[in-house]
C-alpha cells in the first residue's frame, strides 16, 4: 500500500479529538475496531499510519492488528481520495451491461486509473462490487450519489456537474 | 469416549480429539504443515489453512482437515484413498507453484517441512509454475531474516508472536493472493515491536523466517592472523548441540563442544557461564541492597526487582512497558558482561588493545545478535561482542569444518574466563537465574551455609510459577515467568499494585527459558525435547564441584584484582547498563 | 407514545391507524424510494407530485414513500390507488408525467399512458408483502398490516417450543444460499445451554447482482426487527446483531429508525410487551469483503477481526460470537418468519415444491427486459420467470444462459428453461440457488469470459487463508486468461477441471468450495465455446478482444476517413475517397472505428 503522512496542525488536532471522543463513547472498545475505523475514515477521509497508531493505542490493541484489519477490508484506504470519489460498479449485473466501457471512459477523460487521484485532487477512481442498484446497471457512484444507466456518452455530462 | 474407524482400524478416543490425534494413536501418519501443537507452552496452531492433512470422512461432501476436525461417534475416516492423495498432491503443487525453488541456497534446506513434503509426495513437476508469484522485499534485521516469498501462510509465527508471546509484532495483512504475515504497515521487523526473541523462527516450517547467519564472519575472523578470537558459549547450548549430530535430546556435550571449538581455531574457548556467575554477583548484590533498604523502610526502593539477563525480555520491556523501566536490575546480560570483561580485563592480561580481540558468542538465542549490536555495548564503535551465532550455526560450522563431532575427546574450557559453577549452568532453564541468585543471596544475607542447594520449587516448565523462600526471618517471594505472554501477566500484576507482594522476578522471553531459545536446533513440534534439555542442565549443575557463584575462585579473583566489589564504580561502568523507552509500531 | 404493554395495546394501535387511513375516499400515491429509485430521480418526482396536488388543491390525495415495488427497470415508479379503481403502477415517471398523473388520471379521471403493470399473477408476495406498499419509516403503518402480531403471538400464546415447531412445520429453509432448514437450526441453538446467546441477521448481501436483502431492509425493516426478536425468544437469546454492508446507507438509515421506533414502542428492549422477555438489536457494519457473508467470517468481523473464516465444526450454534451459541440467518429468511407464525406453518408448507417450501425472491438483472425484484413460489419454472415475468431478452436477442447463485453458482441454459426452480433442482443442474440473483445472458456473452469474470471476483475476494483458494483460484483465473487470449492448449482445459475438483474438495470455507462452480458449469454446458477459443482461436460471441480482428471490407469502404480520425492508435491508413486498411499490429481492438463507420464497412471476427 502506498502511504501518505499527515502534517500536524490545528485542524488535524481537532480531528483526532473528534475521533477520541467517539472512541471514549464506546463500551466494549476492543471489539469496536471496525466501527472505529469507519469513523476515522469518515473524519480524515483516509487512514494514514498516524491514525491507525492512534486507534491502536486508544483501543489497547497492537498496531499490527489494526493494519491487518485495514488492509483486509477494501472499504478502508491508506491513500487520500479525491474530493469527489468516483466508484464504478463492476458487479455482475453492471459488468454484463458493459460497465467496463464506462470505466474506460472515466479513465480516459480524467487521465487517471483505478486507485489514483487527479492532480487537482478533485476526482479519484475506484471500482466496487455492486451497490445493489443492479436494476439501473451500469451504476456509478460519486460520493454518496448514485447514477444509474450510465453509458460512456453520459460520462462527460456527469463530470460537468462537478466543475 | 468416542468410537471411530480409521482406515479400517477401530479405536476409542477422548471426546474432543481431532482426527489427527486419533490417527496418531493407531500409528497412521497423516502429513501436516500448518498444524503445530505445543500444548505445554500453550501454543496450538489450529488454523487449518494448508489443507495438506485432508482425509475422507464418510457422509461428508468434501474432504476434512484431519488436524482441526473433531471426531464424532461412529465416524468412518479414510486417510489414503486416491481422492485424498490426489487432493494432497495438487494442494502441494499449488503451494510450490508460488514458492521459489531455492533449496540449494536456502537456510532451511534439510530442516524444511515443505521440502520434506515435496520429497515424500515425489513431486517431480509443478503444474501452474508459470503463474504469478508472490514477491516481497527480503527484510533483514540484526537477528532475523524475513523472506516472505517462501511463506506458506501457516500462521504459526503469528500465533506464536501474538498468542504466546503477546508481542503483537506480526499480523496477517492484505487478503487473497497478496495475503502475507507482516509487521504493521509492512514495516521492517527492526522498526516493529519485535523483541527478536526468535520464537517465530523456531516454529516457521519453511525458510520464510530464519536467523541472520554470521557463520562466514566467524570464519573471516578465524583466518585473520591479526586477531585474537575468543569464544564464549551460553549454558543452554551444551544441552542441545548434540541433537544436530544425531544424539538423543538432552545429551550433554560440553566437553565435545569445547574440543570442537578448539579445532575450529578459536584462540580461547571460554564460557558465558563465567559471566553468569558474575551476573549473580552483581544482580544478587543489587537485590540484597534493595531488600535491605526495603526492610529499613526506604519507600523509594523499587520492588520487585526483575532480572535483566534476557535481551528479548529487555526489548519487550522497552517497547511495551516503558513505565516500568526502573524496576529491572541494571546488570547486563551474561553475554555482554563477558564481552565487556574479555575486552578489558582479559585484553589487558594479554597486553593487546580491545580492537585486536574478536569476541564470538555462541547462543541459543537470536535476541543476542541484536543485543550485541546495541550502541550501549560499544566502546568507540567497537562492540564488546563482535559476532553472535546460534547453536544451529555452531553445528553448521562444525560440519563445514568436517569435524567428526561424536568422535571428539572431551576437553575443558580455558582459564580464567572458562571456569564456572552449577549456578551459572542453570541459567539456561527457566527459574535457573533466580535459583542461582537465591543460593548466593541466601549465604551473603544470612552468613550461613546453604544446606539444601536444589530449589525444586523454582523449577518446571509451567509458564508462571511463584514460591516463597525463607531467608532469616523474611519470606522472599519469588515470581518466575517464561514466555513473554506470561511475563505480560506478571507485569500487569505489578502495575496493578503487586498483590502477591513479589520481591524478585525472573523473566525469560522464550517459553521454557533459553533451552527453548530461537537459536536452538529445531524441535519440529516435539516439546518433550525441551524437557530433556532442562534435565540435562540440572544434571550438569549437580555434577559441578562448585554450585554457588560466589564460590567460583576466578570470580573471587576478578573482584580482588579488577572489579573490587559488586556494584563498585568499575562494576557499574563495565557490568551495568540502563534502559530507555523505544517507540515502535 | 405509551409503550405497548400487551397484545391489546398493539391491536389498539392497529385499529387506530387503519381507521385513520380508511377515512373517506382517500387517493394514495406511493412513490418508490429505494436507493435505485432515488438514483433514478424519485425525490424530484415526489416533489412534483406534491406541488401538483397543492396546485390543484386536491384534499383527499396523499403521497407516501415506500420501498421498491419491484419494477426496477422502470424507475422512478409510482403507484396510485383510487377508491373504487384498481391500483395501477406508472413507470419511467418524469416531472411531466408526474403532473399528468395528478391532473389527468387523478383529478380528471382520464386513462393515461405510462401504466406498466397491474398486479402480476405469477408472483406471490410473502417476503415482499410490505415492500412498496407501506412507508418503511413509519412503525404505525407496519403495525397496521399486522406488524409485531407474530411476536405477540409467539410471546403469549406459542412458547419457545411452539415457535420452533411451527417453523419446522413450515419447512422454511435458509435463503442465504445454503438452504439449511431454519427450524432445525433454531432448535440446535436453543439446545446449547449458555449464559448468553446471540441472533445475527446476515445482511452482508455480497453477491453482485442480488439486491433483495437491501430491498427488504429499505422497504420493510420492521419485519426483520420483529423476526429477530421472535428468534431471540425461541432460542433464548437477548441480543441481536445485524451485520450489514457499508455500501447500503439507506438500508442502514431505515433499519436504525426501525430499531429506535420499536424500542420506543416497547417492542424491543426490556420486558417486551410486558412479557418479561428482553431483546435488543444493534447494527454492525461490513467494510467491503465478500467473504464476510460467510457466517464464521462474519462473526470474526463483528468481533473486530479480519474476516477470515474458521473451519466448521464447531458451528456457530455451538460456538459463535464471543464463543457463545449464535444463530445466523439471512434477511430474507427472517422476513418469512412473521408471516409463518401468523398464517401457520401448514399454510407455508403448502406453497412450493416437495423439499423447497414457500416463495423465493429473485433479482433479475443482465440482458432481461424487466430488470427487477420478483417473488414467486418455489417450483416456478425459469421460463416463467424470464419470459413471462421478466419480459424476455433485451432487444429480442437470443437467450443464452442465466447465471444463478452468483459467484458460487453456475449457468443454466435453454434446456433448463422448464425446470421448476428449487434448491435441489438447481444443484442437480450444476448451479445453485444462492441468494437469488439471476443474471441473464444473451448470444453476445462469451461463457469463458463470464467464468473468468467470476474467478477474477473470487480471486479478489478470497481471504487468502487456505492454500487451495489463495493460490488455486489465482491459477484458475490465469488459465482462463490464457483461454480468452488464445494462449491456452487443450491440456489447460484438463488442468482447469482437475484443479477445480480439488479446490472444491479441499477449500476451507464455502467461498473456495464453490469458487470453481462457474467454471465447471460452463465447461460442461459450453464445452464447444472453450474448444473454439483454444483450438481455433475464435470467440463466437465476439467478446474476447485478443481473439478479434477488425477488418475493413474494401468493397464497402468509401474512404470517408471518419474511422482513421477516431482511431486512438492511428492504426487506420488510407487516402480520402479510397478504401482504408487497418494495420493489425497497431490495432488495440477498441472498436471505436466500427462504431463510427456509417457504411458498415468495418467488420470484426
Ligand atoms: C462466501 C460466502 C458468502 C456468503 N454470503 C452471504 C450473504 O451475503 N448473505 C447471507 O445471508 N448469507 C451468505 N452466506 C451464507 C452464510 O454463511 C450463512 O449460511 C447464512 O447467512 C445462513 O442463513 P440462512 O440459514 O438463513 O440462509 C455466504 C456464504 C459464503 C460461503
Ligand atoms: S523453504 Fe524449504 S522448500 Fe523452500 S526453498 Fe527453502 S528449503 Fe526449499
Ligand atoms: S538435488 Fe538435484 S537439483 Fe538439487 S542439487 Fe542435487 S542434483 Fe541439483
Ligand atoms: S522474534 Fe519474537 S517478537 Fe519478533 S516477531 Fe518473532 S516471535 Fe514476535
Ligand atoms: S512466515 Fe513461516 S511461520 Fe509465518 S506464516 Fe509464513 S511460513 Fe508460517
Ligand atoms: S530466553 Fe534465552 S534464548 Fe530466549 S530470548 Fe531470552 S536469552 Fe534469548
Ligand atoms: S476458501 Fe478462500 S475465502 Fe475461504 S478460508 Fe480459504 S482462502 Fe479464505
Ligand atoms: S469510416 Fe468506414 S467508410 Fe469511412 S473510411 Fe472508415 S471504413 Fe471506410
Ligand atoms: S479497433 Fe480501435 S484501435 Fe483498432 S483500428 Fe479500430 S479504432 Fe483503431
Ligand atoms: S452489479 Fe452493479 S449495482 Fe449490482
Ligand atoms: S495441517 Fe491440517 S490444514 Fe494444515
Ligand atoms: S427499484 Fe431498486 S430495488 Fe427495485
Amino acid at each position: 500500500m502506498r502511504e501518505f503522512a499527515l502534517s500536524k496542525n490545528k485542524l488535524i488536532e481537532s480531528k483526532f479529538k473528534e475521533l477520541e471522543d467517539f472512541i471514549d463513547s464506546l463500551e466494549n472498545k476492543k471489539a469496536e475496531l471496525i466501527i472505529v475505523l469507519h469513523k476515522a475514515q469518515e473524519i480524515f477521509g483516509y487512514l494514514p499510519r498516524e491514525v491507525q497508531q492512534f486507534v491502536a493505542k486508544k483501543l489497547d490493541i497492537h498496531t499490527s492488528k489494526v493494519y491487518g484489519v485495514v488492509s483486509f477490508y477494501s472499504f478502508f484506504t491508506m491513500t487520500p481520495q479525491g474530493e469527489y470519489p468516483i466508484s464504478i460498479c463492476m458487479g455482475t449485473a453492471c459488468y454484463v451491461r458493459d460497465s467496463e466501457k464506462v470505466l474506460d471512459e472515466f479513465k480516459r477523460l480524467l487521465g487517471i486509473t483505478i486507485g489514483e487521484v487527479t492532480d487537482d485532487g478533485k476526482f479519484s477512481i475506484n471500482v466496487l462490487r455492486c451497490v445493489g442498484a443492479c436494476g439501473l446497471a451500469p451504476v456509478v457512484m460519486i460520493g454518496e450519489k448514485v447514477y444509474g444507466r450510465v453509458t460512456p456518452e453520459k460520462v462527460s455530462k456527469i463530470l460537468k456537474e462537478y466543475e | 469416549m468416542i468410537n471411530i474407524t480409521i482406515d479400517g482400524k477401530k479405536i476409542s478416543v477422548e471426546e474432543g480429539s481431532t482426527i489427527l490425534e486419533a490417527s496418531h494413536k493407531v500409528g497412521i501418519d497423516i502429513p501436516t504443515l500448518c498444524h503445530l501443537d505445543l500444548h505445554d507452552i500453550k501454543m496450538v496452531n489450529k488454523c487449518a489453512s494448508c489443507r495438506i492433512c485432508v482425509v475422507e470422512v464418510e457422509g461428508r461432501r468434501n474432504l476434512a482437515p484431519a488436524c482441526a476436525t473433531p471426531v464424532h461417534d461412529n465416524m468412518i475416516v479414510k486417510t489414503n484413498t486416491l481422492r485424498v492423495l490426489n487432493a494432497r498432491k495438487t494442494v502441494l503443487e499449488l503451494m510450490l507453484s508460488d514458492h521459489p525453488k531455492d533449496c540449494l541456497i536456502c537456510p532451511k534446506s534439510g530442516n524444511c517441512e515443505l521440502q520434506d513434503l515435496a520429497e515424500r509426495f515425489g513431486i517431480r513437476e509443478v503444474h501452474y509454475y508459470d503463474g504469478e508469484k508472490s514477491t516481497y522485499i527480503k527484510d533483514y534485521s540484526t537477528s532475523i531474516i524475513r523472506d516472505m516469498d517462501k511463506c506458506v501462510m501457516c500462521r504459526r509465527c503469528e500465533t506464536m508472536c501474538n498468542s504466546v508471546q503477546t508481542v503483537g509484532a506480526l499480523s496477517g495483512v492484505n487478503r487473497g493472493f497478496n495475503a502475507v504475515v507482516s509487521p504493521a504497515f509492512e514495516e521492517k521487523l527492526e522498526n516493529s515491536v519485535c523483541t527478536h526473541c526468535g520464537q517465530c523462527v523456531a516454529v516457521c516450517p519453511v525458510g520464510a523466517l530464519t536467523e541472520k547467519e554470521n557463520i562466514w564472519s566467524v570464519v573471516d575472523a578465524l583466518v585473520n592472523k591479526n586477531k585474537v578470537v575468543v569464544v564464549q558459549t551460553a549454558p543452554a547450548v551444551r544441552a542441545a548441540l548434540g541433537e544436530e549430530f544425531g544424539l538423543e535430546a538432552g545429551s550433554l556435550v560440553t566437553g565435545k563442544m569445547v574440543a570442537a571449538l578448539r579445532r575450529l581455531g578459536f584462540d580461547y574457548v571460554f564460557d558465558t557461564d563465567f559471566a553468569a556467575d558474575l551476573t549473580i554477583m552483581e544482580e544478587g548484590a543489587e537485590l540484597l541492597d534493595r531488600l535491605e533498604r526495603y526492610i529499613e523502610g526506604d519507600e523509594s526502593v523499587k520492588l520487585p526487582m526483575l532480572t535483566s539477563c534476557c535481551p528479548g525480555w529487555v526489548n519487550f520491556l522497552e517497547s511495551q512497558f516503558p513505565d516500568l523501566l526502573d524496576i529491572p536490575s541494571s546488570a547486563k546480560s551474561p553475554q555482554q558482561m563477558f564481552g565487556s570483561i574479555a575486552k578489558s580485563y582479559f585484553a589487558q592480561k594479554l597486553f593487546i588493545p580491545r580492537e585486536k580481540m574478536v569476541v564470538v558468542s555462541v547462543m541459543p538465542c537470536l535476541a543476542k545478535k541484536f543485543e550485541a549490536s546495541r550502541e550501549e555495548f560499544k566502546v568507540k564503535g567497537n562492540p564488546d561482542v563482535d559476532i553472535s551465532i546460534s547453536t544451529r550455526e555452531l553445528a553448521h560450522l562444525i560440519k563445514i569444518a568436517n569435524i567428526d563431532f561424536n568422535d571428539l575427546e572431551e576437553e575443558d574450557f580455558d582459564k580464567p574466563l572458562g571456569e564456572s559453577t552449577g549456578a551459572a549452568v542453570i541459567f539456561g532453564a527457566t527459574g535457573g537465574v533466580i535459583e542461582a541468585a537465591t543460593r548466593t543471596v541466601y549465604e551473603l544475607f544470612t552468613g550461613k551455609k546453604l544446606e539444601k542447594i536444589d530449589f525444586e520449587e523454582l523449577r518446571g516448565i509451567e509458564g508462571i510459577r511463584c514460591a516463597s523462600i525463607k531467608i532469616n526471618d523474611m519470606d522472599i517471594n519469588i515470581g518466575i515467568a517464561s514466555g513473554l505472554g506470561n511475563a505480560r501477566k506478571l507485569l500487569e500484576e505489578i502495575r496493578s499494585g503487586n498483590p502477591r507482594n513479589l520481591h524478585a522476578i525472573e523473566i525469560m522471553a522464550c517459553p521454557g527459558g533459553c533451552i527453548g531459545g530461537g537459536g536452538q536446533p529445531y524441535h519440529h513440534g516435539n516439546i518433550e525435547i525441551l524437557k530433556k534439555r532442562a534435565d540435562a542442565i540440572y544434571t550438569e549443575d549437580k555434577n559441578k564441584p562448585i554450585r554457588k557463584s560466589h564460590e567460583n575462585p576466578y570470580i573471587k579473583e576478578i573482584y580482588q584484582k579488577f572489579l573490587w566489589e559488586p556494584l563498585s564504580e568499575k562494576s557499574h561502568h563495565l557490568l551495568h547498563t540502563s534502559y530507555s523507552p523505544k517507540q515502535k509500531v | 407514545m405509551n409503550k405497548v404493554r400487551s397484545i391489546d395495546d398493539l391491536k389498539n394501535i392497529k385499529n387506530e391507524v387503519r381507521s385513520k387511513n380508511a377515512k373517506g375516499d382517500l387517493t394514495i400515491i406511493k412513490v418508490a424510494m429505494a436507493t435505485c429509485s432515488i438514483a433514478a430521480g424519485a425525490k424530484n418526482i415526489m416533489d412534483s407530485l406534491i406541488n401538483e396536488i397543492d396546485k390543484h388543491n386536491l384534499e383527499n390525495v396523499i403521497v407516501i414513500k415506500t420501498g421498491c415495488m419491484g419494477y426496477c427497470y422502470a424507475e422512478p415508479t409510482v403507484e396510485v390507488s383510487i377508491n373504487g379503481k384498481e391500483d395501477v403502477v406508472f413507470g419511467y415517471v418524469d416531472e411531466d408525467s408526474a403532473r399528468n398523473i395528478v391532473q389527468n388520471y387523478i383529478k380528471n379521471g382520464e386513462e393515461i399512458e405510462g401504466v406498466i403493470s397491474n398486479k402480476d399473477s405469477k408472483q406471490m408476495k410473502i417476503v415482499l408483502r410490505n415492500c412498496g406498499s407501506i412507508d418503511p419509516e413509519n412503525i404505525d403503518e407496519y403495525i397496521a398490516v399486522d406488524g409485531y402480531e407474530a411476536l405477540g403471538k409467539a410471546l403469549f400464546r406459542m412458547g419457545d417450543d411452539g415457535v420452533i415447531d411451527e417453523i419446522k412445520k413450515s419447512g422454511l429453509r435458509g435463503r442465504g444460499g445454503g438452504g439449511f432448514p431454519t427450524g432445525l437450526k433454531w432448535e440446535y441453538a436453543r439446545k446449547n445451554k449458555a449464559d448468553q446467546k446471540y441472533v445475527i441477521c446476515n445482511a452482508d448481501e455480497g453477491d453482485p447482482g442480488a439486491f433483495m436483502d437491501r430491498s427488504i431492509l429499505e422497504g420493510d425493516p420492521h419485519s426483520i426487527v420483529e423476526a429477530m426478536a421472535i428468534c431471540g425468544y425461541a432460542i433464548g437469546a437477548s441480543e441481536g446483531k445485524v451485520y450489514i454492508r457499508a455500501e447500503y446507507p439507506l438500508a442502514i438509515k431505515r433499519l436504525q429508525k426501525a430499531i429506535k421506533d420499536a424500542r420506543e414502542y416497547g417492542l424491543l428492549g426490556k420486558d417486551i410487551m410486558g412479557s418479561g422477555f428482553d431483546f435488543d438489536i444493534d447494527i454492525k457494519y461490513g467494510a467491503g469483503a465478500f467473504v464476510c457473508g460467510e457466517e464464521t467470517a462474519l462473526i470474526h468481523s463483528i468481533e473486530g477481526e479480519r474476516g477470515e473464516p474458521t473451519t466448521k465444526p464447531p458451528f456457530p450454534a455451538e460456538s459463535g460470537l464471543w464463543g457463545k451459541p449464535t444463530n445466523v440467518n439471512n434477511v430474507e429468511t427472517f422476513a418469512n418468519i412473521p408471516a409463518i407464525l401468523l398464517n401457520g406453518g401448514d399454510w407455508f408448507n403448502k406453497i412450493g415444491t416437495e423439499r423447497s417450501k414457500g416463495t423465493k425472491v429473485f433479482a433479475l438483472a443482465g440482458k432481461i427486459n424487466n430488470v427487477g425484484l420478483i417473488e414467486v413460489p418455489m417450483g416456478t419454472t425459469l421460463r416463467e420467470v424470464i419470459f413471462d415475468i421478466g419480459g424476455g431478452i433485451v432487444n429480442n436477442k437470443r437467450f443464452k444462459a442465466v447465471q444463478t447463485g452468483g459467484p458460487s453458482g453456475g449457468c443454466l441454459t435453454e434446456i433448463d428453461l422448464d425446470t421448476p426452480i428449487d434448491f435441489e433442482n438447481l444443484i442437480q443442474r450444476g448451479s445453485m440457488m444462492g441468494s437469488g440473483g439471476m443474471i441473464v445472458m444473451d448470444e453476445e456473452d462469451c461463457m469463458p469470459s463470464v467464468a473468468k469474470f467470476y474467478l477474477e471476483f473470487i480471486e479478489d475476494e478470497s481471504c487468502g487463508k487456505c492454500t487451495p483458494c489463495r493460490i488455486g483460484t489465482k491459477r484458475l483465473y490465469e488459465i482462463l486468461e490464457k483461454v480468452t487470449t488464445g494462449r491456452a492448449a487443450m491440456e489447460d482445459l484438463d488442468q482447469l477441471r482437475v484443479l477445480s475438483d480439488v479446490i472444491k474438495d479441499t477449500a476451507l470455507c464455502g467461498l473456495g468450495q464453490t469458487a470453481p462452480n462457474p467454471i465447471l458449469s460452463t465447461l460442461s454446458t459450453f464445452w464447444d465455446e472453450y474448444e473454439d477459443h483454444v483450438k481455433y482461436g475464435k470467440c463466437t460471441a465476439g467478446k474476447c478482444n485478443a481473439l478479434l480482428k477488425y477488418r475493413i471490407i474494401k468493397s464497402k469502404c468509401v474512404g470517408c476517413t471518419l474511422c482513421s480520425r477516431v482511431c486512438p492508435t492511428s492504426a487506420i491508413v488510407g487516402r480520402p475517397k479510397q478504401a482504408h486498411v487497418i494495420e493489425q499490429t497497431k490495432c488495440i481492438k477498441c472498436g471505436a472505428c466500427m462504431d463510427k463507420c456509417k457504411f458498415y464497412a468495418i467488420k470484426k471476427d
